[in-house]
């Protein structure tokens, strides 16, 4: 079985990943409702901006969070003189790192399970005296649940064997931004590595496809008609 | 005057254009399929703006072009019952009747479920209902939102000839005995007579 510093990968590309996934959740939601339901100009941009991290190499999205959160740069010189901390080789760059790759197959699954919707529901909740609020928490969010729980899932799976980006960005430290992928990868690189390797690649196989399997339950439950919650 | 409407609204080709002034009572909506009797139901509740024109319900603007008024669908108050039933899929029966319940005033929840004949569908969820159920918990829905006005969109197809029965003696109470200014979508000849005040064609 896992050596206890096997355990503490694991447990960290979960901490990972969970915390990418729950940040990631509100901004996925909001973007995918503007993609779904707003009309404004810059749509199409706004569009390709939130796949753009599906397109380009993830080499190149870790350097641009790099330069962002650089102590010089943008962010980082926002988040250090006001918050006096940095996310490079932290935990919580890998996290960023994972939420920005995860973010476009988030918003994707969401924005079809928004779409989805059917208006004519929500016209009859206003003739039934519902505010847009109402409408929204009543009928709206209910009705695209699945699909936003399954995109979180999705999105999970995919914060979980994330690698080029989170390398460039935050390094591979180990017990801090040194998640599965990195560990594997660390471990291939070692003379003699080869039983750790398979013990970390089967830990990640089976995360994955259990997050992909509940992503697809959900999203199965949800096409006939059944309720995840 | 209940109603008093005077609408015109360019759908892609085709051109609506509806003045309706009715008093007390119900005013039936007849014409062939196509001329816009729903759009026009649509534009009462505040579904659809219209172009220009004004719509008047029981003295009360809820829209005026010229004058720039256009009150919200959710305080139009309109009891709409759509052509399909629109029952929220996620609610069981008991819930969908009671989402737009105001708490006081209005219909009385237990005569109406009673009236209706849905009591034992309370704890169903709608996809299990058949037609003619989901049409009846469609009716209730809306009459338990305390509206000031109702809206039928053929209310009375897909329903067995003992329920159609109730529904039109319910209709008729609405109309006689409450007194609630009711416009209705039909396109049949026999309950454009017995229950319309008026019938007026498009």
């Amino acid at each position: 079985m896992l050596a206890p510093a096997e355990w503490g990968i694991v447990l960290l590309s979960l901490r990972v990943g969970g915390v990418a996934v729950l940040a990631c959740l509100p901004v996925a939601f909001a973007l995918a409702w503007l993609l779904a339901r707003g009309r404004f100009p810059g749509k199409l941009l706004l569009d390709g901006l939130v796949h753009l991290p599906l397109a380009v190499p993830p080499v190149v999205t870790g350097w641009l969070l790099l330069l962002a959160f650089a102590p010089g740069g943008p962010i980082g010189g926002w988040l250090e003189s006001w918050f006096g901390v940095s996310v490079l080789f932290r935990w919580t760059g890998a996290a960023i790192a994972s939420a920005v790759m995860a973010l476009p197959l988030m918003v994707r699954a969401m924005r079809l399970s928004i779409e989805a919707v059917d208006r004519r529901l929500e016209q009859a909740a206003a003739t039934l005296g519902a505010g847009r609020w109402r409408v929204f928490a009543s009928v709206t969010l209910p009705l695209s649940l699945p699909g936003v729980l399954a995109g979180a899932v999705l999105g999970f799976a995919r914060a979980l064997g994330e690698f080029g980006a989170t390398i460039t960005f935050v390094s591979s430290v180990p017990g801090e931004t040194q998640t599965l992928p990195l560990a594997i990868y660390a471990a291939l690189q070692l003379p003699g590595g080869e039983g750790q390797v398979l013990r970390l690649a089967g830990i990640s196989v089976l995360l994955s496809l259990g997050a992909l399997l509940a992503s697809e339950i959900i999203a199965r439950r949800a096409g006939r008609g059944l309720h995840v919650l | 005057m209940s109603f008093d409407l005077d609408l015109t609204k360019r759908l892609g080709e085709t051109e609506i254009a509806c003045r309706i002034v009715a008093d007390a009572g119900l005013t039936v909506l007849f014409g062939p399929s196509g001329a816009g009797k729903t759009s026009v139901l649509n534009m009462v509740a505040g579904l659809t703006a219209p172009d220009a024109g004004h719509v008047r319900v029981g003295g009360e603007t809820l829209f005026d072009g010229a004058a720039g008024i256009d009150v919200p669908v959710a305080e139009r108050r309109a009891g709409y019952v759509f052509q399909e039933a629109r029952l929220f899929p996620h609610l069981r029966v008991r819930a969908n009747l009671l989402y737009g319940c105001r708490g006081d005033g209005g219909l009385d929840v237990d005569e109406t479920i009673a009236l209706l004949g849905i009591a034992h569908l309370l704890d169903r969820w709608p996809r299990t209902l058949s037609g003619g159920e989901a049409r009846r918990v469609a009716i209730g829905r809306a009459l338990l939102s305390d509206p000031r006005f109702l809206l039928l969109d053929e209310p009375l197809s897909s329903l067995d000839r003992a329920r159609r029965e109730e529904i039109m003696a319910l209709i008729e109470r609405l109309r006689d005995a409450v007194r609630m200014p009711i416009l209705m979508v039909t396109h049949d000849r026999d309950e454009a007579t017995r229950l319309g005040t008026r019938v007026v064609g498009i």
